[in-house]
């Protein structure tokens, strides 16, 4: 296995608020993480940091082994162009906690524009897949639905949908599941474990549902103030968890939820 | 009255001029509210600086003393420009920095999220404004535009000021030549609402057909 991602002494504040420290890690290529921790200790801002949504203050980033936010020029290493910003950006896909859809196209148009207007594959052949993709997420029969006219879940699934058509190497999932309803979940994480099952596309997911994170990632990285606390398989941190903050937080995620 | 149904060609020949003036205005203000407005988001800041610029000049000074200088002081610069040119120009600056602020206030309701996944799609910024911002923009615009087409209407009728022979003009010419006053006047009243109805007609068709199937409300003003 090789390595995909990697932070190297990673910072990264808003203003005066600190929301990673010296962040290192890395993920081997096709690795399926979940990401927990209570809110604001920095786990979206990982995300957002590789979709190249968030700039970072200090360290590097790299992607496939390219610098993500620096490129080299004449061996020296300056702040990535954005020519260098899009071609690192052909790697990663993104799922959104609040879906993201385009409103003003049906749910096929916004799985074959992007394909027609950045890959630039051919119309019909966006059809196509976008066609199977929609089979795949169980939305065959709602292409021509505006997404006013679906619920959330069929939302989400459409916008993951969206995400897989471009064929990135690494998918972002941003707590994809807290916008929905609550008997909306399982629909959205159910075709979640399918991909985590059936692709080699590696997957970093931020989550707040602890069963679904285990069946779902190899690797459990459990943050806090933007460090890593603890990170192993799920089943160690959820079963013999060694640090004090992560038995906490999980007797408090679980205390809350009995 | 008989005297005025006399005069019933001018004013159909006003008529006539006020509605060229108000399209061909319309047209040049549209293209500036689009250019203005969109030169608001460009990364070179002479770009964006030249649009403010643009705009505070426009909207700070009055409409009529933008028509008497292009009518009245550039000829002394030696740029020579015909009644009904110097009017459509300066109709349509003058509406085109107040469009431009409909647009730029557009483009910035389309919410962040919908910037972020075009980014996440890789999307180029040129692509992003086409296929994403302008899209869900455009909508929002034109109940606004709607509203800035019959000031523009209404506008027009300060170009008679420098001898374009629009309503206006003509229902001074009736005054002057026949003694009557009340008459003229409330006839080109009834026909500049006449036109303003149109307009509005024209309008909601428009924003009825921008927004057929889609979830998209165009908002009325009132």
């Amino acid at each position: 296995m090789s390595k995909i991602i990697e932070f190297q002494n990673v910072s990264k504040s808003y203003g005066q608020l600190q929301v990673l420290k010296n962040l290192n890690m890395h993920v081997e290529a096709g690795e399926k993480l979940a990401l927990i921790g209570p809110s604001g200790s920095g786990k979206t801002t990982i995300l957002r940091i590789l979709m190249t949504l968030e700039t970072i203050n200090s360290g590097h980033v790299l992607v496939e082994d390219d610098y993500l936010w620096h490129q080299r020029v004449n061996d020296d290493l300056v702040p990535a162009s954005e020519k260098h910003l899009r071609k690192m950006r052909q790697n990663v896909g993104m799922v959104f906690q609040q879906f993201n859809l385009f409103p003003h196209l049906t749910a096929i148009e916004n799985i074959v524009q992007p394909q027609v207007l950045i890959k630039e594959v051919d119309k019909p052949d966006a059809m196509n897949k976008a066609r199977e993709l929609l089979a795949l997420v169980g939305l065959e029969d709602k292409e021509q639905h505006y997404p006013h006219q679906l619920s959330g879940g069929q939302q989400q699934r459409v916008a993951i949908a969206r995400a897989l058509a471009m064929d990135p190497k690494i998918m972002l999932f941003d707590e994809v599941t807290s916008a929905l309803d609550p008997e909306l979940v399982e629909e959205v994480l159910n075709v979640l474990r399918m991909l985590a099952e059936t692709s080699d596309t590696t997957m970093l997911t931020v989550t707040h549902e602890m069963n679904f994170a285990r069946d779902f990632a190899d690797r459990v990285l459990f943050f806090e103030k933007g460090q890593i606390v603890e990170s192993g398989p799920p089943e160690e941190i959820f079963k013999n968890p060694k640090e004090e903050r992560t038995r906490n937080f999980l007797r408090q995620i679980i205390g809350e939820l009995s | 009255m008989d005297q005025i149904l006399e005069y019933s060609p001018i004013l159909i020949e006003g008529t006539i001029t006020t509605i060229e003036l108000t399209v061909a205005s319309a047209f040049v203000a549209l293209i500036i509210s689009f250019v203005v407005g969109l030169s608001r988001f460009s990364r070179f800041s002479a770009v964006r600086i030249s649009a403010i610029i643009y705009l505070e000049f426009f909207r700070g000074t009055s409409a009529i003393v933008q028509m008497f200088f292009m009518f009245y002081v550039l000829p002394l610069l030696g740029v020579h420009l015909a009644p009904l040119l110097a009017g459509i120009i300066a109709c349509g600056f003058n509406l085109g920095s107040y469009g431009s602020e409909v647009v730029r206030g557009a483009v910035q309701s389309v919410p962040r999220a919908q910037h972020e996944a075009a980014t996440a799609l890789n999307y180029t910024t040129y692509q992003k404004f086409r296929y994403v911002l302008l899209p869900q923009a455009i909508p929002v615009m034109i109940p606004t535009f709607g509203n800035l087409l019959i000031e523009l209407l209404k506008l027009t009728a300060v170009a008679s000021l420098i001898t374009i022979s629009d309503l206006t003009f003509m229902a001074q010419i009736i005054r002057v030549q026949t003694a009557l006053t009340l008459e003229p006047f409330v006839i080109i009243m009834v026909i500049y609402f006449i036109i303003a109805s149109c307009l509005v007609g024209i309008t909601d068709f428009i924003a009825k057909k921008i927004t057929k199937g889609r979830n998209i409300t165009v908002r009325k003003e009132i």
